[in-house]
């Protein structure tokens, strides 16, 4: 009797704390245009899988009235929960209690939550919503959050780590994202900064919009941060649950593999890149020919696009692509492009995925803006990110290669296990102009036309060196290859390598170019 | 998904790399770049945004190499912008009290022997 009496009173208990901030908090959230962080995690976790821990947490702070305020659950939701069967940890940031702040023990439900998602070694999903640190908290908030990054810090490579921002996320808190593996931002309702629009104009009298400043589009464009960009929260969900089918649970695993499936793209591989090495093309048409059912789900789409990243299958089996993009830039590898790949590879690295390139590309960008941005340090990030990836790495060709770029994508010498090239690749030092410019310097200057001289040169050039031949003859290609073998081979190349071990000077750590 | 303006088809504009011109797309970011000037040693920019909280010279003024132009006080922290070289002071373009941007130009100067 009494027993069922306590069941009533948890009930009544659960049901007020689950209500967050209450009604008139709720509908603040709604006419924001957000949904809640209830509604949140229910919508990303498969239906019924959802369990809550630490609903009945309390903060202990006791200065500036603290002491008489409660805070349901602490402004903060965390349990653990499916996508697609998928066992995940999640937590989600309540904006309807006391602005989703972030005091001692909102950040330690965070955190027990982390340090299970890293035993049970299954990815962490965090819904950040945050006003902040909770100020009256002092400096137990900015615990909070050092404990926070120093397991996202710890977690990184054991466990995929996902952030999701659907609402301020500023100061400290963005850090945690940064952190993490992958960024998720929606239009009009994501805002990342570390000082605010206010801050911003006081300091500096600069008059900003947090739009402007921090926005979902500036992170996903201009600044990088953020990985997918979404126009409304559902879609993003919608991505949150492909980019989990496609990656393993933890790095001691492989991901899911499902039926394999035929492309359906109706692009024929072989009539896609232009005869005219100028001319641009998208080179995620050549992957939609690639990938089972021709589905590629892309990573950093709208920042620097001159790379493309992402994850696909093959034969089910999932693989990642970096490609260059001829579409933007030239496809050239600058400070951006560099950082973008350099950090996916080594995702994918940790996370057992294979890796493979498909190469276009005339160079490295030239400009001021770019040599004084640091181009040489973030250039390297490539080179140390493929030489360091032990997963199976193999490199197609597909046009241009030349000098350095030839090099950091994934080139032979960087430990590439195979490399094709299509027969119209020009594998050489540099562009033939350039190159032809320099060896045939005293001719060129000799000659009474100098013009017409030059033309002749660099044709020459062209005929002798602008092929996948010379490179073939040195064993820096294994074979040159048809387009319409493409995929097959890939399969091939994948199923020999899935035994694959490369072995590494044992160390603590490699020192990369940061 | 992205928006319907990120979907129009864009015309590919002429882009050199090294000696080849390629007909590719530039990115927003690439056309909001800066374009390089070289700095004339006589124009006296802010190197960080802040507060002109006191200036020590007059426009006309000969100020001596190490001499402090200006206080500057900057994410709270009072920063003496000092003149490189012996030189007159040709323009004051802040006054006590202005809250400027960072590469603002603040002070010109001028060679003593003109």
């Amino acid at each position: 009797m009494s027993l069922r009496k306590n069941i009533v009173a948890l009930r009544r208990k659960k049901a007020i704390v689950q209500k967050g901030g209450g009604d008139e908090a709720i509908e603040k959230q709604i006419s924001m245009g957000k949904m809640t962080a209830r509604e949140r995690i229910l919508s990303l976790l498969d239906p019924d899988s959802f369990h809550e821990y630490d609903l009945f947490v309390e903060h202990e702070e006791r200065n500036f009235g603290m002491d008489r305020k409660a805070l349901p659950g602490d402004g903060v939701i965390t349990g653990t929960g499916t996508i697609s069967g998928a066992p995940v940890c999640i937590y989600a940031q309540d904006f309807t209690v006391m602005g989703g702040s972030l005091g001692l023990k909102h950040a330690r439900k965070i955190t027990k939550i982390m340090d299970h998602a890293l035993k049970m070694k299954i990815p962490c999903i965090g819904i950040n919503d945050s006003g902040g640190a909770r100020i009256q908290e002092g400096i137990g908030a900015l615990a909070g959050y050092g404990e926070i990054f120093y397991r996202n810090t710890l977690a990184s490579g054991v466990i995929p780590q996902i952030s999701v921002i659907l609402g301020p996320c500023a100061g400290g808190a963005v850090y945690s994202p940064a952190l993490t593996d992958f960024v998720f931002v929606v239009e009009g309702i994501s805002k990342m900064f570390i000082t605010g629009p206010n801050v911003i104009e006081t300091v500096l009298g600069e008059k900003i919009s947090q739009e402007n400043l921090g926005g979902a589009r500036v992170h996903a464009e201009i600044t990088g941060n953020a990985h997918f960009y979404a126009l409304s929260e559902k879609e993003c969900f919608q991505q949150i649950k492909e980019l989990i089918n496609l990656i393993p649970h933890n790095n001691e695993q492989k991901a899911v593999s499902i039926a394999p499936k035929r492309p359906k793209s109706n692009k024929k591989i072989d009539n896609i890149i232009p005869a005219d090495p100028r001319q641009p093309y998208d080179v995620r048409d050549i992957i939609h020919t690639l990938t089972d059912d021709s589905k590629f789900l892309e990573v950093h789409e709208l920042w620097a696009p001159n790379i493309v990243i992402g994850f696909g299958r093959l034969d089910g089996e999932t693989v990642a692509f970096v490609a260059n993009q001829p579409m933007y830039l030239a496809g050239v590898l600058d400070c951006d492009s560099s950082n973008k790949a350099a950090r996916f590879i080594r995702f994918c690295d940790s996370f057992n995925i294979p890796i493979i390139t498909l190469e276009d590309m005339p160079g490295y960008l030239p400009g001021v803006d770019q040599e004084h941005a640091g181009v040489i340090r973030h250039g390297a990030k490539v080179l140390y990110a493929y030489s360091e990836a032990t997963v199976p790495k193999i490199t197609v060709v597909l046009r241009k290669a030349y000098g350095g770029g030839y090099i950091a994508m994934n080139s032979r010498h960087l430990g590439a296990d195979f490399m094709f090239a299509w027969p119209d690749a020009e594998i050489a030092v540099m562009g033939p102009e350039g190159a032809a410019n320099i060896i045939f310097r005293k001719e060129i200057m000799e000659a009474e036309d100098q013009d017409a001289m030059r033309q002749v040169k660099v044709k020459e050039y062209i005929e002798k060196f602008a092929n996948p031949y010379v490179a073939a003859s040195k064993g820096f290609i294994d074979a040159v290859i048809e387009p319409t073998e493409t995929r097959e081979l890939l399969l091939h190349a994948l199923s020999v390598s899935k035994n694959k071990y490369d072995h590494r000077p044992v160390k603590k750590h490699g020192i990369p170019p940061f | 998904m992205l928006k319907e303006e990120d979907k129009t088809k864009k015309e590919p504009v002429d882009f050199a790399v090294t000696a080849r011109k390629y007909k590719t797309l530039l990115t927003r970011k690439y056309k909001e770049r800066k374009p390089w000037t070289t700095p004339s040693p006589y124009e006296i920019y802010s190197y960080i945004p802040g507060t002109v909280i006191r200036i020590l010279v007059d426009e006309g003024d000969k100020a001596k190499e190490g001499d402090t132009l200006l206080i500057l006080e900057a994410m709270k922290m009072q920063n003496r912008v000092e003149i490189p070289f012996s030189a007159r002071i040709k323009k004051i373009n802040i006054k006590e009290g202005d809250r400027i941007p960072k590469d603002f130009l603040m002070i010109e100067l001028e060679s003593i022997e003109k």
